[in-house]
Formats: C-alpha cells, sequence, structure tokens
C-alpha cells in the first residue's frame, strides 16, 4: 500500500485530536476507535479530507464482547464434559441470569474503509452505550452501502441505528424473535420448525435438539506469541 | 380520466432467473420499475455464527460453500487472515499453487455467469458451451483436492498437499464408450500440470468462440447495452467491488494494487470499461478470463521447474505428515493436539482481502486468544452488489432486472452466508 501507516495515523491525531480515543497500529492495519457521540463526524471527515479519502465503505460489522475472553475449559472448578454445553455461563455459574451480568461495554460497530485514491485501508470502531438498548449513528448518508450492512448488524445483533432510512431485519426468517448473533443465544437457536400433517402448515415448537460443544473453547498463553520472546526468535 | 396505480409484483423466490433464492418485491408502473425491494436471507445458514464454535480450520469448508461457485477464492480470503495473525506465510511453491488455483477458480466463475447469464438474456447455447470448459477445470479440482467442487484445499501455512503426478483418468462404463473414453482421456495422459497447460492452450480459442456468438449479436446487445449504468461516484458510494467497478471506468484490482500470493510476480492486466452498463462488464469479464488463462500458463510454467514444499514447517499449525506420525513421538502429539483442540490465534484482529472473481471479499477475524474465532465477519461482494439493486433497477422494464440481476454475478451462498 502507497500511502505509509505512520503518516495516516499521525494525521488523524493531529486533525481529529479529542475526538479519536486510541489509533493502534497491528498486523499492518489501522485500528480507530471513536466515541459514539462523534461517530458521524468521524466518519464524514474520513471521507472528505484530502488526505484520507476514504471514498469506499467496504464493510460494517457488529460485534457483541459479552464472552471476550471465556475460556470453556474450566481447570480447576467441575470442568467441561461430554461435550454438553450448559445454560449460557462460560464462569461456572449454573445461573444463567447471573452470567448475562456484564461490565463495560458490551456492543460495537466496525467499520472498514478503502481509499481507492490513496490505496489505504482503516478500521473504525466504537463502542455503544447503552447494552439494553445499543444504539449507533446510521453511515448510511455518508456511503450509501451502509443501508444493508446496518441492517445486517441490526438483524444480527439489535444494534439500532439513528436516522437509518430502512432499518428491517434482512437475513432471519420473516417473524424471527431475537438476534442470533448475539453470544447468549444459543447456536441450536430456541425453535424448530416443521410442516404439521394435521394443521397442513408449518408449525414453530420449542427446539428438540441439545447443544453439544465437541470441541471447547481454550485460550493458551502461547509462548510464540506473546511479546516477551518476541525479540528470541 | 382513469386512475392509474402502481402495482406490485412478487419475483422469485424459485425463479430461475433469480440465480437462487432472491424475492424480489417490485413495485411497478405498467412495466416500469418504480422500487425494487430485495428479499434476501432465504439461504442463511449463519456461517459466521458457526464458525465461532468451532477450531479455526474446521471452518474453511463453509468458506468454500460460502460462494459455491468460487470456491478456492473463499478460502484464499480466509486462510490469508488467519495467517495473518499467525505470522506465518506460507511456502512460494503453496503461494503460487494458490495463485494458478485462484485464476481457475475465475474462470470457473465467469464460465456460470456467462453461462447463466446467456440463458436469462435468450443465448442458451452458452450454457452448454460454459458447461463442457467447467468440466475439465472440475476435474482439476478433483485431481488436487478429491472434490469436484468444495475443495477445503488452502489451509493455513499452505495448501493441503503437493499437485500429484498423474491426471484421474476416465474408465468405460455403461455410459461411456471405448471411443468416447479414448476421446475423453486424450489429454490425460500426463501429469495434472501437463492437463492444466493443455487447457490454457485450448482455452484461448474457447473465449473467442464465445464472444463470436455474444459480442457482435445483435439481440445480445440489445439486452445488455446501456442496461444498469453506473457512474464511478455511484459505483464508490453503493461499495461495488470487482467487475462491477471497473466495468464503470475505476482502475481497481486488489491483485494489482494490494498484491497478494505471487501477483505481484506476474504479467497480466486490468482490463476497464468505459461506459459501466451491463454490455462493459460483459466484456470486462470476457477479457478477465483471458488475463487469468495467462496467469495460469505463467504459474504452470514456474511450478514445472520449481519443486519445493507446499506446507509450512510449524507443526504446532499445520499436520505433520503421516509417515512422521506414525514413528515419531512429537508428531504423534501434534496430530493428536491439532485434532483435538485446534491452534490458538494470538488475541487481537485482522481483516485480509482479496480479488475475488466477483469483487472484494475479505474475513475480519477477532480473535480473544482462543482455539476458535471470537468473531468472523465475512465480507461478501455480492451482498453490497445486491444492495445497488433498487438503484440500478429504477426506471428499467421488467425484462431488465434478469439482465441486471445477471450481470451482478449475484450467487446467493455468499449474499446470504
Amino acid at each position: 500500500m502507497s500511502v505509509n501507516l505512520d503518516v495516516l495515523q499521525a494525521h488523524l491525531e493531529s486533525a481529529l485530536a479529542g475526538k479519536i480515543e486510541s489509533s493502534v497500529i497491528a498486523l499492518g492495519e489501522l485500528t480507530v476507535e471513536v466515541a459514539s457521540q462523534n461517530w458521524l463526524e468521524v466518519a464524514a471527515f474520513l471521507r472528505d479530507d484530502s488526505v484520507t479519502s476514504f471514498e469506499q465503505l467496504i464493510d460494517v460489522c457488529g460485534v457483541d464482547y459479552l464472552a471476550y475472553g471465556e475460556s470453556e475449559w474450566d481447570n480447576s472448578g467441575s470442568g467441561f464434559s461430554r461435550g454438553v454445553k450448559r445454560e449460557f455461563s462460560f464462569d461456572g455459574s449454573d445461573d444463567p441470569a447471573e452470567a448475562v451480568e456484564f461490565e463495560g461495554k458490551r456492543f460495537a460497530v466496525v467499520i472498514h474503509l478503502l481509499s481507492i485514491k490513496h490505496n489505504h485501508r482503516i478500521r473504525i470502531k466504537s463502542y455503544c452505550d447503552d447494552n439494553e438498548f445499543p444504539v449507533m449513528d446510521s453511515v448510511e448518508g455518508i456511503w450509501n452501502v451502509a443501508n444493508w450492512f446496518e441492517r445486517e448488524a441490526f438483524d444480527l445483533f439489535g444494534i439500532m441505528f439513528n436516522n437509518h432510512p430502512d432499518l428491517r431485519r434482512i437475513l432471519t426468517d420473516y417473524g424471527f424473535v431475537g438476534h442470533p448473533f448475539r453470544k447468549d443465544f444459543p447456536l441450536i437457536g430456541h425453535v424448530d420448525m416443521r410442516y404439521d400433517e394435521e394443521l397442513k402448515r408449518v408449525v414453530y415448537e420449542p427446539v428438540s435438539i441439545e447443544d453439544r460443544t465437541l470441541v471447547p473453547r481454550v485460550i493458551r498463553t502461547d509462548q510464540r506469541f506473546s511479546p516477551a520472546v518476541e525479540g528470541n526468535d | 380520466m382513469p386512475e392509474i396505480k402502481n402495482f406490485t409484483l412478487n419475483f422469485g423466490p424459485a425463479h430461475p432467473a433469480a440465480h437462487g433464492v432472491l424475492r424480489l418485491i417490485l413495485e411497478m408502473d405498467g412495466e416500469v420499475i418504480q422500487r425494487a425491494d430485495p428479499h434476501i436471507g432465504l439461504l442463511h445458514r449463519g456461517t459466521e455464527k458457526l464458525a465461532e464454535s468451532k477450531p479455526y480450520n474446521q471452518s474453511i469448508g463453509y468458506m468454500d460453500r460460502l460462494d459455491y461457485v468460487s470456491m478456492m477464492c473463499n478460502e484464499h480470503g480466509y486462510v490469508l487472515a488467519l495467517e495473518k495473525m499467525l505470522g506465518i506465510e506460507a511456502p512460494i511453491r503453496a503461494q503460487y499453487i494458490r495463485t494458478m488455483f485462484d485464476e481457475i477458480t475465475r474462470i470457473l466463475n465467469h464460465l456460470l455467469w456467462i453461462g447463466a447469464h446467456g440463458l436469462d438474456v435468450g443465448a442458451m447455447t452458452m450454457f452448454l458451451y460454459a458447461f463442457r470448459e467447467r468440466e475439465d477445470l472440475m476435474d482439476v479440482y478433483e485431481a488436487v483436492s478429491g472434490a469436484r467442487l468444495h475443495a477445503t484445499y488452502y489451509r493455513p501455512g499452505g495448501v493441503y498437499r503437493d499437485l500429484p503426478d498423474t491426471m484421474p483418468l476416465h474408465e468405460k462404463s455403461k455410459w461411456y464408450s471405448d471411443a468416447d473414453i479414448r476421446r475423453l482421456n486424450k489429454n490425460r495422459g500426463g501429469s495434472v500440470l501437463d492437463f492444466i497447460e493443455d487447457f490454457t492452450q485450448r482455452f484461448p480459442h474457447y473465449v473467442d468462440e464465445y464472444e463470436t456468438l455474444l459480442t457482435d449479436n445483435r439481440i445480445w446487445k440489445q439486452r445488455l447495452v446501456d442496461i444498469g449504468i453506473v457512474s464511478p461516484e455511484r459505483a464508490l458510494q453503493l461499495g461495488l467491488t470487482g467487475a462491477m467497478l471497473r466495468g464503470s471506468g475505476i482502475e481497481w484490482d486488489l491483485r494489482k494494487k494490494q498484491p497478494y500470493a505471487m501477483y505481484d510476480q506476474l504479467e497480466f492486466d486490468i482490463p476497464v470499461g468505459t461506459n459501466g452498463d451491463s454490455y462493459d462488464r460483459y466484456l470486462v469479464r470476457m477479457e478477465e478470463m483471458r488475463q487469468s488463462n495467462k496467469i495460469i500458463k505463467q504459474c504452470v510454467d514456474w511450478l514445472r521447474v520449481n519443486p519445493g514444499p507446499v506446507m509450512h514447517e510449524d507443526h504446532k499449525i499445520t499436520q505433520p505428515k503421516r509417515e512422521a506420525m506414525k514413528g515419531d513421538m512429537e508428531a504423534l502429539i501434534h496430530h493428536f493436539k491439532l485434532a483435538t483442540e485446534g491452534y490458538c490465534l494470538p488475541e487481537g484482529e485482522a481483516y485480509a482481502a482479496i480479488e475475488h472473481p466477483k469483487g472484494e471479499f475479505g474475513c475480519y477475524i477477532v480473535s480473544d486468544g482462543a482455539n476458535k474465532p471470537y468473531r468472523l465477519k465475512v465480507r461478501a461482494p455480492g451482498f453490497a452488489h445486491m444492495s445497488a439493486m433498487d438503484e440500478l433497477t429504477k426506471g428499467h422494464m421488467l425484462a431488465d432486472v434478469v439482465t441486471i440481476i445477471g450481470t451482478m454475478d449475484i450467487v446467493f451462498g455468499e449474499v446470504d452466508r
């Protein structure tokens, strides 16, 4: 890529001082974190400024940080046995209500931008302030393509977008309940659907299969990736 | 004066021209489209959610099933994102193999596109011609991976195995006589590379045949010229990528601009359109097939003279050789760990994009240090193209909707994910 990311980062930090919370270059990608109230302003700046000129929005993506950093394999306590998943609780407690309690901001919206003119990319990220009712400003007015991407984030994560022209569900079925990509939505779902011979229509029933985990999530510290030993090899 | 009202027409979801399961709600004034509201998601399988509950390698197969006519390109996008986070690079021979198969896949994709597009618009012969050539390329897929469509051939750290020395032969059956078998096996005597090279020699002639049928065809031009015009500014706003963007005159190709694999070592050109209509996009894709053919030829030449490993040596990530597993304790442990637990990615996030036959295909991975992705987002080009449907069809006739679906090269596996 042509433009040096350091230069771009320095430019953003001076031009948007006070509006961006952090900017990091990792793995050759620039990530800028923005507070949700500055979201639109920063987005418009990134498109219109002559140094950045991100004419194209590549992707809008929702992320749910509810279970971030949680391992399923519990070494100390009862452990994880026979692949049967308990009610959602990664922390070993059997009370699902307790597990949903979450500190910090849960939902984030991540945007990937591309500048055709300067041939560089950026990722901007913002956390929604309210965990119960996540809201973010819509960038549809800045990049029209965001329309469907934001509908998708709304559908799958339940993130509401302010001033979106047409915020409907997009990928899930007509009449679907819930937001399936949230971490507290089970992989097997809540309902089964089948055609009922007697009623002559499709009926929904509570899900009949059991949630199984064949490979548990494990988080291990890998020596190769820890920064302390990076200099050694 | 009688009151004239718009009426609403339901198109699909099982219409043959809908290229899968597209349901369009068309608001029409007579035969003119006022508004198109595509209803997608009828093929939504939750690939990204499924990937969150599986070790990284087990999701490679899901990538094939996203855009199920350009399988290996999808794998490439995913595998690149993994490699970026792991900080490894595939050996150079694997990179060449990937480049070659990306281009084979591009031809496969464009052949299906021209076949289906032709069929929709009324040129049925194209479908038969295109599938004749697809057959050869899918045989190549089968020879290297064992599967004709869903290959799962790319792995983080390389490709599953090196190119085989022999091309599988057709056998006599009640469907094939001796004469058929002789004809079918004529160019399969050598290695897979020989077969691919033979194909690259035949293919330019085939493209000439297609162009003879279509390029100056009066009906074809009547159906395509000036249909679905996109200006360069709108193309950027609407997030169009790939041939849809190049058809509008913007010279943008990730293979040139942000090269991955071996594209910076190879010689090829980027075709660009001028008017941004369906006909220009047709011309762009036809030329892309010729360019892909050229790239394949260069890769074959390189692969012939440069043997070497095709898999990364770090067995914490890639499977050890099966022979080693039988005698070596270390290798056995590695195999066991990889099969039961997979490998962990360092904490962080990465986005890797490739020039997919349809546009920019990217994978955004968020990892919290576990052996499964915390969040995997697949950026499918078709999704953005589909969202431009309303703007592209506005003011066109009902019959042009079919042309526009065709020119967007829609595959629902990737739109719905």
